[in-house]
This record gives C-alpha cells, sequence and structure tokens, in this order.
C-alpha cells in the first residue's frame, strides 16, 4: 500500500493495554471473591423443577424460604435433582449453575437485613419463569 | 454480474440452476423469507413481555417453543444463508473464476437448508437454541427435540459442504495472475469464516448424535442419571457454536470492508491489517469457548484460560473498526443506504465488542450471566452488527440482482427507524439485565424497574417492525417497478474505485 501504518499499531498498543488492566483487575477481584472465609456456615441447596430447598448445618430443613443472619458467611453447596439450574441471589451478585450430580459451591455474606429474591436464571422448563424463592435476613 | 431479473425466466430455471449467481439468489430469498419469520417470532415475544401476565401467548410452553425457534431461524436459517448469498455473487467473481469450484455441490448445499427449515418450523422444540442436557435429554417433549435434532443435522452438513465449497474456489480456483494477498477482503473473510466452519462444526455433529442416541435411552453420554456428563455437552457446543459467531460476524465485516472504500470513495486503509485480522480472528475463535460456561461451577484457572482467550479476540476486531474509520478519514463519503448500514452497524459493533469485555472479565460475568444483558449483548452483535451489514449488502447489491434501484428515501427511512429502535431495545436490555432480570422467562414479577424496561423495550421492537415492514415493501415494489438502474455507477459516486469486479475493473 506504500502508506506508514503507525497509528494503527499504536491504536493496537492501547487496545491491548486496556485489554491487560482490565485482565489483571478482574483477575484480583475473582481471586478475593473466590477466598471463602473458614468460619462460613455450609448451606446445602437443591434445585428441582420447580422449586428451590435449602438444609442448614444444623439439619435444618426450608422450601422456598431461606433465613439467614445478618454479617455471618454463608457457603451454599449447590446441585440439583433433575436438570440444570442456576442459583441466583442477584442483590447479592451470588449465582451458580445448579449441575445434577455435581456440587458448586459459592459463598457470601450478607450485610443488610430485609428480603430478597432468590431465582433460577438457567433455562429449566416450563415454569422456569417462576422458579423463585426468598431471602430473608434477619438482624441478630 | 449477470442480472437475474432483466430478462425474465421461468422460476424453475432458477431452481434448477446450479450457476452460483442463481444459487447466490436463492440464499438471498430464502434467508429473506427467513428473516421475516423469525422477526415475527421476536414480535410475539416482544407482546407478550410488554407487561406481566399473559399478554397473547397463553402457556409458557407455547413462549420456550417460541424463543427457541426465533433464535434458530435467525442463526441458521437466516444469517448462515444470507452470508453464503453474498459469497455465491461475488467470490467466483472476485477470484476472477466462471463459476463456484463445485457447482451441483453448491446447488446441493443450498437445497438442504429448505427441508432442515421445514422440520424446525414444524418442530417447534423448546429447549433453547443451544439444548442443553439434561433438560433436553430427559424433559423435553418429543418429536419436537428430535425434529430439531435433525434439523440442525443437516444444516451443519450443508454448511460444511458451502465451506467446501468457498475454499477451494478461493485458493484453487482464483485466477493464476491475482496473488492471494491481492485478493479482495470480502473474498478473505469467506476465506477465514469457511475454514473455521471447517474446523468447528464435525464437533457440533459429534454432540447432536450423542444428544439423539441419549434420547432414544441408547447412551447416556449426558444423562448424570446413568453416570453422564451434562457439562461435557456445553463443552462440545461451544467449541463449535463460539468460533461460529465469528463464521456469522466475520463475512459482514468483509461486507462492509466492501462498501465502506466505495462510498467514502478511498481505497481501504491497509489491506494487509485486515487480512491480518481475519486470520487472527479465525485462530483466537477457538480459545474462548467456555466463557459461555463460568458458572457452571468451572476452576478458577479454567477461568482464567478462557478469560485470556475470549480478550484476545479484542485487538484483532479493533484493528478492523481502525480500518474502517482510517478508510473513512478524509473520504468524500456519500451516504446512501448501503453506507448509513454499514456505518451504523460499526457503530453497534463497538459497542457489543465493549460489552463483550465486560462479560469475560470473570467477576462481572456472574451478574450479567444469563440476563437479559446476555440478551441485549448478543443483538447487539449478531442483529446491530451482522445484520446491519447484511441488509447494507443488500441494498449494495440490489440494482445489480433486480436491475432497478431501490427507493432510497424509504431506504434512509427503513434505517433510521431500525437504528432507532435498535438502540432503545438492546441497549436498555443491557440495563434490565443489570437489574437482575433472567432470559428465557416467560412472565416476570411486578417489579417496577422491570415493568417500564419491558415496555420500553417492546415499543422499541415495534419501531423495528415498522422499518422492516418499510423494507419488504420496498424490496417488491422495487424489484417489479423501480428505476432502472445504471448498472456502470448506480450510486452514482464516479471515479475509480466504485464498481463490482466485473463492471469495470480499474486494473484490467
Amino acid at each position: 500500500m506504500g502508506h506508514s501504518n503507525w497509528p494503527e499499531w499504536i491504536y493496537v498498543a492501547v487496545v491491548i493495554a486496556l485489554l491487560c488492566y482490565v485482565g489483571a483487575e478482574a483477575w484480583n477481584i475473582e481471586n478475593l471473591v473466590e477466598h471463602v472465609p473458614e468460619d462460613a456456615e455450609v448451606i446445602k441447596v437443591t434445585g428441582q423443577q420447580w422449586f428451590w430447598s435449602f438444609e442448614h448445618e444444623d439439619g435444618t430443613k426450608e422450601v422456598g424460604e431461606l433465613h439467614l443472619k445478618k454479617d455471618h458467611a454463608y457457603k451454599f453447596e449447590i446441585t440439583s435433582k433433575d436438570v440444570n439450574h442456576n442459583f441466583n441471589i442477584h442483590e447479592y451478585v451470588v449465582l451458580l449453575d445448579a449441575v445434577p450430580g455435581q456440587i458448586n459451591t459459592v459463598w457470601f455474606s450478607p450485610n443488610e437485613a430485609g428480603e430478597f429474591d432468590i431465582q433460577c436464571r438457567e433455562y429449566c422448563g416450563l415454569i422456569h419463569y417462576n422458579m423463585r424463592a426468598t431471602l430473608i435476613v434477619e438482624d441478630v | 454480474m449477470v442480472l437475474e431479473l432483466k430478462k425474465a425466466r421461468p422460476v424453475w430455471q432458477i431452481m434448477f440452476s446450479t450457476h452460483h449467481t442463481d444459487v447466490g439468489l436463492m440464499y438471498l430469498i430464502f434467508s429473506i423469507l427467513a428473516m421475516f419469520i423469525g422477526g415475527a417470532m421476536a414480535i410475539a415475544l416482544r407482546v407478550e413481555l410488554f407487561a406481566p401476565g399473559a399478554q397473547l401467548i397463553e402457556d409458557s410452553m407455547s413462549f420456550n417453543r417460541l424463543f427457541t425457534t426465533h433464535g434458530t431461524t435467525m442463526i441458521f436459517l437466516f444469517l448462515l444463508p444470507s452470508a453464503s448469498a453474498v459469497g455465491n455473487y461475488l467470490v467466483p467473481i472476485m477470484v476472477r473464476y466462471k463459476d463456484m469450484a463445485y457447482p451441483k455441490l453448491n446447488a446441493i448445499a443450498f437445497w438442504m437448508i429448505p427441508p432442515a427449515a421445514v422440520l424446525v418450523w414444524l418442530g417447534m422444540a423448546d429447549f433453547g437454541w443451544y439444548a442443553n442436557p439434561p433438560y433436553s435429554v430427559i424433559s423435553s417433549p418429543a418429536p419436537a427435540a428430535e425434529m430439531w435434532i435433525f434439523g440442525l443435522k443437516v444444516l451443519g452438513v450443508s454448511s460444511i459442504l458451502g465451506s467446501i465449497n468457498f475454499v477451494v474456489t478461493i485458493l484453487k480456483c482464483k485466477h493464476p495472475d491475482l496473488s492471494i494477498g491481492k485478493v479482495p477482503l470480502l473474498a478473505w473473510s469467506f476465506l477465514s469464516s469457511s475454514i473455521i466452519v471447517l474446523a468447528a462444526m464435525p464437533t457440533f455433529a459429534a454432540a447432536l448424535l450423542m444428544l439423539l442416541t441419549d434420547r432414544l435411552g441408547a447412551t447416556g453420554f449426558f444423562n448424570p442419571a446413568v453416570g453422564g456428563d451434562p457439562i461435557a455437552y456445553q463443552h462440545l457446543f461451544w467449541f463449535t457454536f463460539h468460533p461460529e459467531v465469528y463464521v456469522l460476524v466475520i463475512p459482514a465485516i468483509g461486507m462492509m470492508y466492501e462498501i465502506i472504500p466505495r462510498f467514502s470513495r478511498r481505497p481501504i486503509f491497509s489491506q494487509g491489517s485486515g487480512i491480518f485480522a481475519f486470520v487472527m480472528l479465525s485462530l483466537v475463535a477457538f480459545a474462548s469457548w467456555a466463557h459461555h460456561m463460568y458458572a457452571t461451577g468451572m476452576t478458577f484457572t479454567e477461568k482464567t484460560v478462557f478469560m485470556i482467550g475470549t480478550l484476545a479476540a479484542v485487538p484483532a476486531s479493533a484493528m478492523h473498526v481502525f480500518n474502517f474509520l482510517a478508510t473513512m478519514w478524509n473520504g468524500r463519503i456519500k451516504f446512501a443506504t448501503p453506507m448509513m448500514w454499514a456505518v451504523g452497524g460499526i457503530a453497534l459493533f463497538f459497542a457489543a465488542g465493549a460489552g463483550g469485555v465486560v462479560n469475560s472479565a470473570m467477576p462481572l460475568d456472574f451478574i450479567t450471566h444469563d440476563s437479559y444483558w446476555v440478551v441485549g449483548h448478543f443483538h447487539l452483535f449478531v442483529f446491530g452488527t451482522i445484520a446491519f451489514g447484511t441488509i447494507g449488502f443488500i441494498y449494495y447489491l440490489f440494482p445489480y440482482v433486480t436491475g432497478r434501484m431501490y427507493n432510497e428515501k424509504w431506504g434512509v427511512v427503513h434505517f433510521i427507524l431500525v437504528f432507532v429502535g435498535a438502540c432503545i431495545t438492546f441497549f436498555t436490555q443491557h440495563i434490565l439485565g443489570l437489574y437482575g432480570m433472567p432470559r428465557r422467562i416467560y412472565d416476570y414479577p411486578e417489579i417496577d424497574s422491570w415493568i417500564q424496561m419491558n415496555a420500553l423495550i417492546s415499543v422499541g421492537a415495534m419501531i423495528m417492525l415498522v422499518g422492516m415492514g418499510i423494507f419488504l415493501a420496498n424490496l417488491i415494489y422495487s424489484s417489479a417497478k423501480g428505476k432502472p438502474a445504471n448498472l456502470h455507477d448506480p450510486f452514482g459516486l464516479g471515479g475509480k474505485y466504485y464498481y463490482p469486479y466485473e463492471q469495470r475493473n480499474p486494473h484490467h
């Protein structure tokens, strides 16, 4: 073509530098997010068509509602009984697939009392749109 | 170029022809038909979601069938065939060969598509376009699921045959005086995307067979009840269909490489960087498939690897955008309809790419995954970028195919309506996703922000519906009664860069 192409290379270098920054930040944050505190209480979460059930460490079971304490760390062990679901508490950015035959873990620590929506975010059939539960965070 | 409609021919002469422009015309008409069928389904979905509660669709199963068939139609029956249409018209001309390398194979590849379409449309499967097991194995109703599987199988074979044809035509049949570096970028885009199809598609073909035998109860590859692994299917699926995104987007970029220099009245800024970016995209297309699966419980290392693979696709895409802008810079741009679509497509491509960087960053993906953000994001790609490039190119080809001019004024109105509608619909979907609305839901609870944004999205869809109605009317009316086009320079551009290759090649 015979013309100089240096602006393109500068531009590509800037784009790559930005991407490196985004990637490094993402790596850092994901590292922090995935570090589960030692005292986290385990909650077993089971998804099935089309409701959620929960089991606390002390053996208490709940269906469609989950009662937790404020400022307390919890580790969810998520699985499914039939097809893939996705356990999601949007306000707390808790999101992980519930896959049959597999246990996925994610942790969080609610810092605000109140009621929050739990929903299914992975298509699972007829009543997927209404596969909901309520998270109740109690001030203790 | 052969003018199909100038001299009227009986329709079977076109149907049974193996000439590349005849096959191209059939691809074109079929893909436009599929676009309107898929679009009608999208409108039905948006009417249903306009407000909470049942609006138009009585039950969730019909809704699930509709969004599945909408996605399958748009990807496999509109975008892939429309790219093949453009390739059939222009690739042999650009490599200066008389036809495609294997004309009969070419016609067979086309004629496999309508029966597959009938299977998909009559079946109306309900498992979403990616048919995730175990739902698709144990829960999805027959015979719709089997019809979908067979339909996709046929479409996959058709796609492989078409790709073999493009690769052989470009590499083996190009004129000996034409070096591969001088082959126009549109033909290069078909070379890249065809090679991706050949590398990626067999994986999905295998996955489909495994899914079918699982459904028949003969095997349990993906069924955890008998020891299978449902996540394995997702790997096989996305190993084909993440590259498939590039199969769709690369020809659209190639079409923009044809439109932008011509209407800017300047040569392409850098042919070399365009080729480099196509090759880069074809390679990194295979490095990012599992970024669709962060939430399936992947380890930190796996997520990191696929985040890096995903980010690696950005510089190559950015090089294309730079090339477009540098070509337009200081050009005497004529904003005729095709140019408007191309420029609008580049703007939305940029927005879609920026959203893609957000999705690929691991912690942020857990906010956006399977929400309406994702719906907005990939529609910015498949509609905002790929369909925009394709529609612009349909306008661009129109005078060469029909010998008549489309109505320029209505073409501009079509663009403005669809561009505005697309911005309203797809950007709002991003925000709705941040507010937590999951995708693929038939109904939603009465949350104020969700209700308002869903209404807005549906209004945007209606604006696009009006625009597409104008498009259809313009196509039909102008091909019958439009002004005869000046085929040496239908867009009134003058000068030396502005002719399709066979008309008056300045280097001849």
